[in-house]
């Protein structure tokens, strides 16, 4: 299972940069939210992947007495998560302006404003 | 000492907060600083005349033998003298002729700052003290250059001073370094005791280059004296001062400071007779086309460097004399002309030779300083500047066979040529009919006349009476250089010999010269074909091809698309970690460390491709949205089945709320455009595909190495026990690591306000452009 997640990371990563590199900025925000979820997936994998055995100690219990995924790599996912949620709502409605200021998607329309205003 | 040493710099200082309140008439009090260094050191002048010297230790920065190490012999003290003399004549000076500039304090503090370094230069034992002194030398004579920074003229000759004399300094301390690290000591004085094994060394060579490329530049030596002319844009005491008299002379000062560590061999020797004599040549011939009367005492003034620089390279006990003769007979005289011409800018508004005639009659004292000052330049007996050149004529004179013919000549022909360019600076504007236009021109306020007098009678006092100064000064200078006893006097007149031949051969010449030739612009135009094989024209060149390379460089490197950094930045990253991935590191797959695979698995893969896929081809806007929600909801799967469900859960909300969000606010948007040609998208297909590569073989070695749980492990063990919490990926957020949490809110919530802002933003239609 590790090959296929080293795959699937290989494949979030290149076509987020892949799309960070076109012109369209819906593309490039795409593009960064496809490596954020390769980033995630890669720190998930790199804590060792354990099927079935969630970091929750028992109910009667109070440590663990089975072995459990690793729960630090979660934590540090969760809050990437959400911060990346941060980041791509604010960066969408950012586009959202541009876009009803300049009317373009086109980020080489950013480029050189004051040529256009001559 | 170190107060004598330090006060400039403090006073320099003190000029920032204070510098308001002395501006006006109280800017003449500053002057106290260069007259107490004077008297100060003037009380040393019995004792030095003795043989005797001082040396003075003040920790500093022991652990890297940087000390302010002083030591003051009769070298440093002839310096010494004309710094703080000449100084406290300038600052007199500069008083009534900046009166009411706006920037009169900022220029004292300048002034102060340099004559601080210069008097440090020249005192300092210690070669990295030195160093530092020498570079602010070359700082202040930046800013004193471009004082008049409105000009872009003053600027720009500020900009090729201080390059040229700063990369001068620089191959310097190479050549200091080299020295102190070759003998194992920092001090001068220490150093002497290596001379003859660093003459034998085989680096002896280098440090010769770099302590020669240091004195060259600074002291504007052929083919780097393009700079000289160019400062003397700055104010004009600033010239006499900085630019004749004392900044220009610290190369000659290192040249004769080293002199008995390094000089002596060949190798010293005929770089510098050869440099040197062409300099000479070279500037005397040139400054006789000069129409600017500080043009031609810019070349005059490198014409004298020339010659110190030649006597020093001759290096025997004549020449040594001769070369701190000449220091103080240049100084008194070229300080005279230049503050002369100074108060003639000031009062007639022009310093064109060609126009300025007569002014003797509204200005007497000027034109008897301007007389005297010529006559000294040009060696007139009972004057001190036929000292001077008597002692050339000798050094030349005593050197072996063929050579003291050469050098002779040399020196014969730049004397002449030095003599016509005395007179055509002293004696022209003064002569003659006065034109009508000057006939308004009166005298400046006393300070301004006076120390160009003074120092025009002061070259006619020691002339006549040489014994004042040659067991004072002279000869202490010549014995420190030569390191050796030399105890010539200094005599007006040798009786009938051929060195009193050559001395009436150069002045009849010269007179000659000067009563048949006239400066017309025309010489300058003539001169002015040669400029394209000037070293000037090549600096410039060379600056203007650097710049254009630079440009073409940041063209292609910054051309403002931050896709094409980006996809340098990856292809750069991919590079170096390929590199290292396949150096480094054999890559394979360790099989036992991989778990079985179930059929969900592969299905949820299956889709989670086929989604990323469709994201990247679709043209279609929302269908690329869903896609990448399809993709985020797989991830979202993955996460359960492999023991995650408190992220399975942030994500699958997250998810959600960002669809939401995306098709929203961008439902109206167009579909793509199809933007890039099909070779951009092969290139950025290759360089994504590769990166992507890349990542993944990082993956496969780190799953490879070994894996610490010891962290995890903590978390693990303690959750309940220390934060009665059975879910241990929640306690570690909101216990172990609530502080990082509650700044993440943080960070959440300024995103928020930024969301919430932007879109209640309603941009009148004005801002919209």
């Amino acid at each position: 299972m590790e090959l296929l997640l080293i795959l699937l990371i290989g494949i979030l990563y290149a076509s987020g940069i892949y799309l960070l590199l076109r012109r369209s900025m819906v593309k490039v925000l795409l593009g960064i939210m496809l490596m954020s979820n390769g980033a995630n997936i890669l720190i998930f994998l790199l804590g060792r992947i354990t099927k079935g055995k969630p970091p929750v100690i028992d109910e009667a219990s109070k440590i663990f007495t089975d072995i459990y995924a690793d729960p630090i790599p979660q934590a540090l996912i969760l809050t990437a998560i959400v911060i990346g949620f941060g980041l791509q709502s604010f960066a969408i409605v950012l586009l959202k302006r541009v876009y009803s200021i300049i009317n373009s998607d086109d980020l080489d329309d950013l480029n050189t404003p004051e040529e256009e205003d001559i | 000492m170190l107060i004598a040493v330090l006060a400039g710099l403090i006073i320099s200082i003190l000029f920032i907060p204070l510098g308001k309140y002395f501006k006006g008439r109280l800017s003449v009090t500053i002057a106290l600083l260069p007259i107490g260094l004077f008297l100060y050191f003037l009380s040393f002048v019995p004792q030095i005349a003795d043989g005797k010297t001082f040396s003075f230790h003040y920790d500093w920065i022991p652990s890297l033998g940087v000390n302010f190490d002083f030591y003051l012999d009769g070298l440093a003290l002839l310096f010494v003298m004309l710094i703080t003399g000449i100084g406290s004549l300038v600052f007199l000076y500069a008083s009534p002729y900046l009166k009411g500039h706006k920037y009169l304090d900022r220029f004292y503090g300048y002034l102060s700052l340099f004559m601080a370094s210069m008097v440090g230069l020249v005192l300092s034992d210690n070669v990295l003290l030195l160093f530092i002194f020498w570079e602010l030398t070359s700082i202040s004579s930046f800013f004193l250059i471009g004082f008049n920074n409105e000009q872009a003229d003053s600027r720009k000759s500020a900009m090729i001073a201080l390059g040229i004399t700063g990369g001068g300094g620089f191959l310097l301390m190479a050549g200091l370094v080299l020295m102190g690290y070759l003998s194992g000591t920092y001090s001068i004085q220490a150093m002497l005791t290596s001379a003859a094994m660093l003459k034998g060394h085989a680096l002896y060579g280098l440090i010769l280059f770099f302590v020669f490329a240091g004195a060259f530049t600074k002291s504007a030596q052929f083919p780097f004296h393009f700079w000289l002319p160019g400062a003397m844009k700055a104010p004009t005491p600033v010239s006499a001062y900085l630019h004749s008299a004392t900044m220009v002379k610290a190369g000659v000062y290192i040249l004769a400071r080293l002199f008995p560590v390094l000089g002596g061999t060949d190798y010293w020797t005929y770089p510098l007779v050869i440099v040197g004599g062409f300099t000479m040549l070279y500037a005397a011939f040139h400054s006789i086309f000069r129409t600017d009367l500080k043009g031609v005492l810019a070349y005059s003034t490198i014409a004298a460097l020339g010659i110190l620089v030649f006597l020093i390279g001759i290096g025997t006990k004549e020449s040594l004399l001769a070369a701190s003769a000449f220091v103080l007979v240049h100084a008194l005289y070229k300080a005279a002309l230049f503050l002369m011409t100074g108060v003639i800018d000031h009062e007639t508004g022009t310093r064109d030779i060609t126009r300025l005639a007569g002014l003797r009659k509204v200005m007497m004292p000027l034109a008897i300083a301007g007389l005297l000052a010529a006559l000294s330049s040009a060696g007139l007996p009972s004057t001190f500047g036929f000292i001077g050149k008597d002692l050339i004529y000798e050094a030349t004179l005593h050197t072996q066979g063929i050579w003291s013919m050469v050098l002779t000549a040399l020196a014969l022909i730049t004397n002449v040529l030095l003599l016509y360019a005395g007179f055509l600076a002293g004696i022209k504007p003064f002569s003659g009919k006065l034109p009508e236009e000057y006939s308004h021109v009166h005298l400046p306020h006393w300070l301004m006349w006076a120390p160009p007098l003074l120092l025009g009678i002061l070259g006619l006092v020691f002339g006549c009476f040489p014994f004042l100064i040659d067991n004072s000064l002279v000869n202490p200078a010549a014995r420190a250089i030569a390191n050796a006893r030399i105890d010539a006097s200094l005599k007006l007149w040798h009786g009938f010999n051929i060195i009193l031949l050559l001395s009436g051969i150069t002045l009849f010449l010269g007179t000659l010269l000067y009563l048949f030739r006239k400066p017309t612009a025309k010489g300058m135009a003539e001169l002015a074909r040669f400029d394209r094989f000037s070293p000037q024209t090549i600096f410039a060149k060379s600056a203007l091809w650097t710049q254009q390379v630079a440009t073409w460089y940041s063209n292609i490197m910054l051309n403002g698309y931050l896709r094409v950094y980006l996809r340098r930045i990856i292809v750069f990253a991919v590079l170096l970690l390929g590199y290292k991935l396949i150096v480094g590191g054999h890559i394979y797959i360790d099989w036992s460390k991989v778990s079985s695979v179930d059929i969900y698995d592969v299905v949820v893969l299956g889709i989670l491709i086929g989604a990323i896929v469709l994201t990247v081809v679709t043209p279609s806007r929302l269908t690329a949205i869903v896609a990448m929600s399809v993709v985020g909801y797989c991830i979202c799967l993955f996460f359960v089945f492999y023991s995650a469900p408190d992220l399975a859960i942030t994500q699958f909300t997250i998810d959600t709320l960002t669809v939401v969000l995306f098709v929203l606010v961008l439902f109206r948007l167009p579909p793509f455009l199809n933007l890039a040609n099909k070779r951009a998208k092969t290139i950025d297909g290759i360089v994504a595909g590769s990166f992507g590569i890349v990542i993944s073989l990082i993956a496969l070695q780190v799953l490879n190495g070994p894996v610490n749980h010891e962290v995890s492990e903590f978390y693990g063990d303690n959750a309940y026990k220390l934060a009665k919490g059975k879910n241990v990926v929640n306690v570690i957020l909101v216990d172990f690591r609530g502080i990082d949490t509650m700044f993440e809110i943080v960070v959440l919530g300024i995103a928020a306000i930024g969301v919430y802002s932007l879109l209640k933003l309603r941009l009148k239609p004005s801002e919209k452009e």
